[in-house]
């Protein structure tokens, strides 16, 4: 319990010189773009190729499910489409990225931290928090929201592809379904999620890194806890997010 | 000048760094010798402020270092330039990035003069036609000559070395060992050194301090440091065989 606690205090203590006033603004910027790369368009492929045929599974299960002359088939296109936008694409997305971009994170500032590069950084006096932890943060917290818009599209573009070549749903029915009853807030429900799941994988992930004592072994063992970590608070980040959210 | 009084550090119940005392002048060579483990990196790491000392006082000219917070320490750490044993490049930065780091956080200079120094700096130590190398593409002397450039490139008025000839072969070390003597005359910085390595201390050492398990055991010169009458520090000097051999053959 004594251990949970230091962390916690110690995690918000990182979080409050990480949001400290950058040395040279335009050295963030780069170094934020850099990220941006890095954490972001990297993630793309995975995404997609995951969302696609997280898609197409969804509709053909949702299809095989509902084998009933009640239920109308456009009803597949929707169960499709409400599922990838409420939970998969925000909440698997982000299980994924914590997986891709936590353990990328931790591993990184780990690694600088037992070759001593944060070190050198702060004899320079650079905020070592700030100048690697800050890019990181606002990089993750603009690109995963697009990532998930991405995951979206993918996912019920899977969706339509598999129901329509395995001949459960016609297409006309698919779109239709796509497009009957839809809540506009869904969306931003997934959006507002995502964001705190962003942060949770880039703070939690650095963290994890930043406080490494040793050598590749501890890093290896900080990249893994900076999975774990993240993915946990992410399911209980999703279950308070939805609570709120949508009662 | 840096002037380090009655230092004491403890990690857990083990005292690291016992009472130790020493005054470092400028634009000479200071060494601290000691076997591994000694504590001659945690004294390093006390004086730049990586680690907190639990009493004794840190003196950079006339201002007292460990009294400072983080904010007015930053002032001081502009001044100071480091080499780490492992060279601490950064593995994302190019070599010529890696010397305009400081340059661009701490200047704001147009990027043909951080460039125009950059090169300098680069051409100081000797590193041509590698500016666009990673750290992982270089040997382990040229790591250490761009982490020296990267040292030097703000002017600093402070230099430390922690075991700048470690891993490295005996040629490349004593060219390390010239540059690093060189760079502390023509610049007038007050350097300290940690080393074991005994052509280090015949070489360059102006100014020798000898720890032992946390302890200042003997201070001096290199003129003095082969009469010492300091057990301890005589047997870290002739530890060596062919040292041992050349002490037999002189008595």
């Amino acid at each position: 319990m004594f251990r949970f606690l230091s962390q916690t205090g110690l995690y918000f203590i990182l979080l409050k010189k990480v949001f400290s006033r950058p040395e040279k603004p335009s050295v963030y910027y780069r170094q934020t773009m850099r990220e941006l790369v890095f954490l972001g368009f990297n993630s793309i492929g995975i995404i997609a190729i995951i969302s696609f045929f997280m898609g197409a599974v969804i509709t053909l299960q949702t299809a095989y499910n509902t084998e009933n002359p009640i239920y109308p088939t456009y009803l597949i296109g929707l169960g499709c489409r409400d599922s990838i936008i409420l939970e998969f694409s925000s909440t698997i997305t982000a299980l994924i990225l914590a997986g891709k971009v936590g353990s990328n994170i931790a591993s990184e500032i780990g690694t600088m931290r037992v070759t001593e590069q944060i070190d050198a950084l702060e004899i320079m006096g650079v905020n070592s928090a700030s100048y690697l932890i800050l890019p990181k943060i606002i990089a993750t917290l603009l690109f995963n929201p697009l990532l998930t818009l991405l995951s979206i599209i993918v996912g019920i573009t899977g969706g339509w592809i598999a129901g329509t070549t395995a001949g459960v749903i016609t297409s006309q029915d698919f779109i239709y379904g796509i497009q009957y009853a839809f809540i506009p807030y869904y969306i931003t429900y997934s959006i507002i999620k995502t964001l705190f799941f962003a942060f949770i994988i880039s703070s939690v992930s650095a963290f994890q890194g930043y406080f490494v004592e040793g050598g590749s072994l501890e890093v290896g063992r900080a990249s893994t806890k900076a999975v774990v970590y993240s993915s946990l608070l992410i399911l209980l980040f999703n279950v308070l997010l939805t609570q709120l959210l949508l009662s | 000048m840096i002037k380090v009084d009655n230092l004491y550090k403890k990690f857990n119940e083990q005292t690291v760094l016992d009472n130790i005392s020493v005054k470092f002048d400028p634009g000479k060579t200071n060494l601290v010798i000691g076997r591994s483990g000694s504590g001659k990196t945690v004294l390093l790491k006390s004086i730049i402020g990586l680690h907190e000392v639990d009493s004794g006082e840190i003196w950079y000219d006339d201002i007292l270092f460990n009294e400072l917070d983080f904010k007015a320490r930053k002032s001081i750490r502009k001044e100071i330039g480091m080499l780490f044993q492992g060279s601490a490049l950064f593995d994302s930065l190019t070599v010529e990035q890696n010397v305009m780091f400081p340059l661009d956080m701490f200047t704001g200079k147009p990027i043909e003069e951080k460039l125009e120094r950059v090169n300098f700096c680069l051409k100081r130590v000797n590193i041509l036609n590698a500016n666009q190398l990673y750290p992982a593409e270089l040997s382990g002397g040229m790591k250490k000559r761009v982490a020296i450039a990267r040292a030097i490139s703000l002017n600093p008025k402070y230099l430390f070395c922690d075991e700048p000839n470690s891993g490295l072969d005996p040629l490349t070390a004593i060219l390390i060992d010239e540059l690093i003597k060189e760079l502390t005359e023509e610049y007038c910085m007050t350097t300290i050194v940690n080393t074991h390595d005994m052509n280090s201390v015949m070489k360059i050492g102006d100014k020798i301090m000898f720890i032992h398990e946390g302890a200042k055991c003997w201070e001096g010169s290199k003129e003095e440091i082969l009469n010492s009458d300091c057990d301890t520090l005589n047997d870290f000097i002739f530890a060596n065989a062919l040292a041992r051999q050349l002490r037999q053959s002189l008595k």
